[in-house]
């Protein structure tokens, strides 16, 4: 072909990794800071070709307790700043996401998770669940969690995070797992958006006055606890206005499964299947895994007979679940761990198996009413 | 007590301290928390008083790092950051890096810089990071009840070496500036004491100096201040200087260690690029295949459904980069792909895979365990794996230079073709892969290619291998010779369908 | 005190609320014109004191005190017009 002009396109096939990256230099931000980790590698490699291409700020740190600290730093300046790593890594950064969600100060951490716990493997797993969105470090704080489970979405949900980071001042992860990180899909890229003015509470002299200052030490009880509550009625806020969950097939489902990342996918091929099978499932992925959508499950819980949670973890966001609907429906769990996924067909012998309609139950109609 | 208009302030309170104290809690609003003697005191002076004069309050930030220098932010009229225990040059880091005009201070005792905190410091230095690095050393935590330091002398007593620091035990106290001094990054390392006038008059000429190292961006700064904890220690003040003098000085010379602030070039970081359009012309891809129209469809009936395709070899033989070829195919023709590797150690020297699904409709599974319509596989190993993950009537493609014909049900349509033998007569076995490409092509056009998609996907195969190497123009022309060697081997063997079989 | 060479006076003040009666300054003071009082401050602390002359304005007991405020050293001029003196002043 002899072209002449440079034509560009906006689709472009890309891991999940390295749209993470895409979304977020579209989405302004201005300085990542890492240090390497399988399965989260392929962010490190994109950041650090496409952020000095773009003038901006690429350091591979020293340490995954630096990565954050340099993100505290970015921030503090006023700039939208990101990280990433994966298991072991976030473990050493929670300290430093302690100081950020103290300070309020807004970032964006990417969790590639992987097998663990202590080195584990470097196989898919969802194991991080707890100690990102229970909080994970010291201190009464919390992070807005947001799960995506396709690389358009990690492009996509990187903007989300960066406008939520700012809206709310606190860290905004984005949790996956090792499958999403590491797999290839047609991205169609957004257009960038305008540099973002540095916000009246950065430490900048060009645009702020020099008494600006960032702590999260309040030596009086008193003082430490009532920034405690500013904080916590922060969280209800988020509770009260981003809850985010997709709902497939959910309206007359008897049996709904939920999984967040790449569980959610095959929760839909398993729904596809059983209800070619007759049985009457539906999906429920949470978007967001803090705040959990506990107003979706609520409103299927009234119309679903039972629920049934599959993760690759122990059992971790089995709880959100269960706290969600308050126990009125039993909630079943499907896990595997270690790196392994679970296949649609465990799935749908699952729910077959939890309807009644057995192994041997393919020829005959589903018992659904039974109770 | 009032001055008269005959009395001007020679020294006085300096001007880069607040006036008075109001972050301070409690009623004492114009000192500082310090205790009687402390060093940290004469040292946040001649900081403030450097600052005022260099007139750079407004640019200025000041890390309040841990120990007792905690709430060095009550007093400092400049920006304030908290940082966590060690981690004050990793935040100094960010600030300097987000913003290079930022005139970055990164204060911190020895249990915070010679401890916890010793190789954010160290690395920092290393990075030659723009930063002033105040290292108070008065070899004890203060703070925290007087424990030992990385600092603490042989046979100091503290509260956590009671009967003196054995080296045996704890080793020696750690040298920071000549650790620091010996690398190639920092332009000015001195080490200075408080013991005396004289002495704090060098102390207030090196912390100068650091600062107009770090306002010309020269890079790595740092001064170590060997300070009296006269409190802890149970000194007083001329038992102190007498112990910092004889004792301290006679372990930690003072001297400047490196200085070549002279030598080097400002540092200079680039500017960020905002702009939509520029943003675009560097992020967004160059299209490099001609493609298709947003709404066109290849009408064969095998495109109606979702297929499944495996790929499987060992690492280094292309197995992920064919994967890559046959997901841009399908990405050239507006279908959703996906494709998924296995990835770790084994994508470095062992077993490598790869999966891809081709859809109209949105992919859910990304994963292939059964019902695979097209295996693809370059090594032995890889066939006895994969080969029960093929469907009924699926399409097993492989490489017979090294496989010996599979044994397997007759509905199974089975190309072989000698890639890696093809491959290394065109000159490298790297492209083995694009043989297999062109062999596929055969498959398709013999079974699933109908009306124009005959002569579409000869386009779309070429194009699929000019987008894959789009930034290695030198390997197109290789991969497509490649691609029409395979695809002439496979068609000469046409007269059997099943020459696998 | 000639008319033609000017005499520099100093005089320097401690503020007895802000000193913590380390003495570093009273250590420090080459003319020993400092002393340490006996009486206890607001915080607790006894402090020191200028005796009342014989300063020379060498900063040792402004720069060895470790307080921001405690600490003043004054010049005095002693003749009607003082600002012919300023140009003395920047060293150091």
């Amino acid at each position: 072909m002899n072209n002449t002009t440079v034509v560009h396109t906006n689709k472009l096939l890309l891991k999940g990794n390295e749209a993470v990256v895409y979304g977020a230099l579209l989405a302004g931000c201005e300085c990542f800071f890492g240090y390497p980790i399988t399965p989260a590698s392929e962010i490190a490699h994109t950041a650090a070709e496409y952020f000095p291409k773009l003038g901006r700020v690429f350091l591979q740190a020293e340490s995954e307790t630096a990565a954050i600290n340099m993100v505290l730093g970015a921030s503090a300046a006023g700039r939208r700043v990101m990280t990433a790593s994966s298991g072991l890594g976030i473990s050493l950064k929670q300290e430093g996401v302690s100081y950020l969600a103290g300070s309020e100060l807004p970032a964006v951490i990417v969790d590639i998770m992987r097998g663990g716990p202590g080195l584990g493997n470097i196989g898919p797993e969802q194991s991080d669940y707890n100690q990102v969105v229970k909080g994970g470090g010291h201190g009464n704080y919390k992070c807005i969690v947001i799960a995506p489970n396709s690389a358009q979405e990690m492009c996509d949900f990187a903007f989300w995070a960066f406008d939520m980071a700012d809206k709310y001042l606190l860290p905004v992860y984005i949790l996956t797992d090792g499958v999403v990180g590491q797999m290839l899909e047609l991205v169609s890229l957004p257009d960038p958006i305008p540099r973002k003015p540095v916000p009246k509470w950065a430490l900048d002299g060009r645009y702020n006055p020099r008494t600006n200052m960032i702590t999260s030490i309040y030596l009086e009880h008193d003082d430490l606890e009532r920034r405690n509550i500013l904080l916590q009625e922060k969280y209800a806020e988020i509770m009260k206005h981003e809850q985010i969950a997709e709902e497939y097939l959910t309206e007359d489902a008897e049996i709904i499964i939920s999984g967040h990342g790449i569980v959610s996918r095959l929760a839909q091929t398993a729904v596809e299947e059983l209800r070619e099978k007759g049985i009457k499932a539906g999906s429920l992925r949470p978007v967001t895994l803090f705040p959990f959508p506990v107003k979706a499950f609520k409103k299927a819980a009234k119309t679903a007979k039972q629920f049934l949670c599959v993760e690759m973890s122990n059992g971790q966001m089995i709880d959100d679940i269960k706290l969600s609907i308050e126990c009125s429906r039993p909630v079943h769990l499907l896990n595997r761990m270690g790196g392994n996924v679970p296949t649609v067909d465990s799935i749908v012998a699952k729910c077959l198996e939890l309807t009644g309609s057995g192994k041997s139950g393919k020829s005959k109609a589903p018992r659904g009413k039974k109770k | 007590m009032t001055e008269n208009t005959n009395m001007k302030v020679k020294y006085g309170r300096s001007k880069g301290f607040f006036e008075t104290f109001e972050r301070r809690p409690g009623a004492i609003k114009k000192n500082m928390h310090y205790c009687p003697g402390c060093g940290h005191g004469i040292v946040h002076k001649l900081i403030a008083e450097s600052i005022a004069d260099f007139d750079i309050k407004d640019r200025t930030i000041m890390i309040a790092p841990v120990g007792c220098s905690v709430f060095s932010y009550y007093y400092y009229d400049y920006f304030g950051i908290s940082a966590p225990h060690g981690r004050a040059p990793a935040v100094a880091t960010g600030l300097v890096r987000a913003n290079p005009d930022n005139i970055v201070v990164s204060y911190q005792g020895d249990g915070d810089l010679g401890a916890i905190g010793f190789n954010n410091f160290i690395q920092a230095a290393n990075r030659g990071e723009n930063i002033a690095v105040f290292f108070v050393n008065n070899g004890i935590y203060g703070m925290t009840g007087g424990q030992m330091a990385p600092t603490t002398l042989p046979g100091q007593k503290t509260a956590t070496s009671p009967t003196g620091r054995s080296v045996t035990n704890e080793g020696y106290p750690l040298k920071v500036s000549e650790m620091v001094a010996a690398l190639d990054a920092p332009i000015y390392v001195e080490r200075v004491s408080l013991s005396s006038t004289k002495n704090i008059a060098r102390t207030r000429k090196a912390i100068r100096k650091a600062f107009q190292n770090t306002i010309d961006k020269k890079g790595f700064s740092m001064v170590e201040i060997l300070a009296g904890c006269p409190v802890n220690m149970k000194f007083n003040s001329r038992e102190m200087n007498e112990f910092i003098e004889n004792q301290m000085q006679h372990y930690f010379p003072l001297g400047c260690f490196k200085d070549i602030a002279d030598t080097r070039d400002p540092i200079k970081r680039p500017e960020g690029i905002f702009d939509k359009q520029k943003v675009k012309d560097i992020l967004y891809p160059i299209k490099v295949a001609k493609g298709v129209s947003a709404d066109f469809k290849n009408e064969s009936k095998i495109f109606q459904k979702e297929r499944k395709i495996k790929i499987a070899g060992f690492g280094g033989q292309g197995v992920l980069s064919l994967g890559m070829m046959i997901a841009t195919m399908g990405k050239l023709r507006n279908f959703n792909v996906t494709w998924l590797p296995s990835y770790g150690p084994e994508m470095r020297g062992g077993t490598a895979n790869c999966t891809i699904i081709t859809s109209r409709q949105k992919v859910c599974s990304p994963i292939v365990d059964k019902l695979c319509n097209l295996l693809i596989v370059l090594n032995q190993p890889s066939m006895e794996m994969f080969l029960p993950e093929l469907k009924q009537n699926g399409v097993l493609l492989y490489d017979s230079s090294t496989i010996a014909p599979p044994k397997c049900s007759e509905d199974k349509i089975i190309y072989a073709v000698k890639a890696s033998d093809i491959a290394k007569k065109i000159g490298s076995l790297k492209c083995a892969n694009s043989v297999i490409l062109g062999a596929l092509s055969v498959v398709m056009k013999d079974y699933f290619l109908e009306g124009k998609d005959k002569k579409d996907f000869d386009r779309a195969f070429e194009e699929a291998i000019m987008d894959c190497f789009a930034d290695k123009q030198n390997v197109i022309q290789m991969n497509i010779e490649a691609f029409y060697a395979g695809k002439e081997a496979v068609e000469a063997t046409l007269t059997n369908p099943h020459p696998g079989v | 005190m000639t008319d033609k060479k000017k005499v520099k006076k100093y005089f320097v003040k401690i503020e007895p609320d802000e000193c913590k009666g380390c003495e570093r300054c009273v250590n420090a003071c080459p003319k020993a014109v400092l002393k340490m009082g006996t009486e206890l401050n607001f915080m607790g602390f006894p402090f020191a004191y200028y005796v009342g002359a014989g300063c020379v304005g060498c900063s040792a007991c402004f720069y060895n005190c470790p307080e921001p405020g405690a600490v003043t050293i004054f010049e005095v001029s002693d003749d009607a017009d003082g600002d012919s003196e300023k140009e003395e002043d920047e060293e150091d």
